[in-house]
């Protein structure tokens, strides 16, 4: 039988996640997720929401104490936590300082959990290089990507502001990322995405990666004129368009 | 009272100027250079660029300096020379400014998240790196100070504000930047347009508004949110349209005529003071003017 909102073992998500999801597939996503989650994991996802730091490190910290895997704190915990979050973001119901909040929270958690994933030899959902583009330091929208592509579970390596096409190369090569997102604020370093991508066709690595694109006036249109693979018009939008050109999203179109 | 703020707050419809960046780009700026090292490198293109927009009817023009914070110029290894850089911007655009027409001296977000807003900044350091910013400027010779495209307006902007006006005791124009998104207008912070004006007003703003990030139809709505909420005068540089890319090149499809049209939808929205912003031109001024003046023809 299908999960149903009741099914939530906690009144502050059950809440939550009643007021703020409204649409029909996420509600039905998120309650399965939550319905089958344990009980004190479901406690560190509402830390998560609420944006508390302390709780979400004490609880993390008490839950690998009682004996539950690092992985399943992570996926029921924290990033549980952070899809509520991310759709509160999109749907305008929360805004940066409390993304900002949210994200220094599950970072408090993830501090736990990350040395025992990377000991155990757990592999992330993917490994991602970004970074803002050649000529332009604008990094607030890509910061916010980054923050929410960790919340999801991605390794994402940040190469900063003003990267030029050889260092997103040689960063896709060195760490053999599977994925490239490249953002820009300005409308004149914004063709900079463009002569990034060619550079990886000139560099014959352009198969190797797939390439994302975002930032205040980047378009559908042009990431596609450009030859990217995805456009994500906001952070949470940044995260599904990677599950989805990693597979991992329910639509593996491409592996 | 200032001569500007006089006039402003007569309620007089006066127009502003259009686009800097863009401008620059077409005089020589590379892309991803540093606008305001033009001011020391290239004054003939900065003074010209004052010139070209007071002789198509600009009121007023804003200075090379959006991005002439310490924190914005370190990051081209121009830290150190905030104040120079800035008193430039402020000098060149009134050497080019006719007798009874305004230099607003522009400040531009510094890029950084204050603490208390989930970032890294800290709030008394930003402070001081708005207040010599504005010295810099104010030594120019600025009339007012436009502190624009802000997206925290209890935060950054309400520092800035109250810096300027501490440092230098200019007018300020404080403008924020909206974004469209699934319940409305919204600042990056959450503000709408309502709350932005309400705190503006108590940060000790003398004209308020809006600039840059959507176009002509949404920034009427803002202007229209504001004027409910403040009796101030409401000043707005709006975009040409939203860009595309067209040819690999890009594009800003609102014409000039178009935005004149438009603007007279502003104005009655509650909009005292009007202007271009990312890609528009002299052009683009030429026209709101001509419209304005003659609004029949």
């Amino acid at each position: 039988m299908m999960p149903e909102l009741a099914d939530i073992p906690n009144d502050f998500i059950r809440g939550e996640l009643d007021e703020f999801v409204e649409r029909e597939d996420e509600r039905t996503e998120l309650i399965s997720l939550y319905a089958a989650a344990e009980p004190h994991l479901l406690e560190i996802a509402a830390a998560i929401i609420a944006g508390e730091n302390g709780p979400a490190d004490e609880l993390t910290k008490g839950a690998l104490e009682r004996g539950s895997g690092a992985l399943q704190i992570m996926d029921d915990g924290l990033i549980a936590g952070m899809a509520l979050v991310g759709i509160k973001f999109r749907e305008n119901f929360i805004f940066v300082p409390e993304v900002l909040a949210c994200a220094r929270a599950m970072k408090a958690g993830m501090a736990h959990i990350e040395p025992i994933l990377s000991a155990s030899g757990v592999e992330p959902l993917a490994r991602v290089i970004m970074g803002t583009v050649k000529g332009d330091l604008h990094d607030i929208g890509k910061n916010l990507c980054i923050m929410l592509m960790r919340g999801a579970g991605f390794e994402v390596v940040d190469l900063g502001v003003d990267t030029s096409a050889d260092e997103f190369i040689d960063a896709v090569e060195e760490h053999e990322a599977s994925l490239l997102g490249m953002s820009a604020l300005l409308t004149t370093t914004m063709p900079n995405m463009g002569r990034t991508i060619e550079a990886f066709i000139d560099a014959d690595l352009r198969d190797d990666v797939k390439i994302m694109v975002g930032g205040a006036p980047v378009t559908p249109d042009f990431a596609d004129e450009m030859g990217a693979d995805a456009y994500g018009d906001n952070a949470v939008e940044c995260v599904e368009v990677a599950k989805r050109l990693v597979g991992v999203a329910g639509e593996p179109e491409i592996v | 009272m200032s001569e500007f703020l006089e006039r402003v707050s007569a309620g007089e419809i006066l127009v502003s100027d259009g686009a800097t960046g863009t401008y620059l780009q077409n005089n020589g700026l590379e892309p991803g250079g540093c606008p305001e090292a033009f001011n020391a490198e290239r004054p003939d293109v900065v003074q010209g660029m004052a010139a070209a927009y007071f002789a198509a009817g600009s009121d007023m023009v804003e200075t090379n300096s959006f991005g002439g914070s310490r924190y914005m110029l370190a990051k081209y290894g121009l830290g150190e020379r905030v104040v120079e850089l800035n008193r430039l911007a402020g000098e060149l655009a009134r050497r080019a400014a006719p007798t009874g027409r305004f230099v607003l001296g522009s400040i531009g977000p510094t890029g950084e998240i204050l603490e208390e807003k989930g970032g890294t900044a800290d709030a008394a350091e930003m402070r001081d790196v708005f207040a010599e910013q504005a010295r810099g400027l104010a030594a120019g010779g600025v009339d007012a100070i436009c502190i624009e495209t802000m997206s925290d307006v209890t935060g950054e902007m309400t520092l800035a504000i109250k810096a300027v006006k501490e440092e230098t005791g200019l007018p300020v124009v404080a403008t924020l930047c909206f974004d469209r998104g699934p319940r409305g207008l919204f600042t990056m912070m959450g503000d709408t347009p309502q709350s932005t004006a309400e705190a503006l007003t108590a940060a000790g703003a003398d004209v308020v508004g809006s600039n840059c990030g959507i176009a002509i139809g949404d920034m009427i709505e803002v202007i229209s949110g504001m004027r409910q909420a403040t009796g101030l005068p409401i000043l707005t540089h709006i975009n040409a349209g939203l860009p595309r890319i067209e040819g690999g090149e890009i594009v800003y499809p609102d014409a000039p005529d178009f935005m004149a049209e438009q603007m007279e939808r502003v104005v009655a929205a509650g909009a005292s003071i009007i202007g271009g912003c990312c890609g528009t031109g002299p052009d683009h001024v030429r026209a709101f003017v001509s419209r304005l003046r003659d609004p029949a023809a």
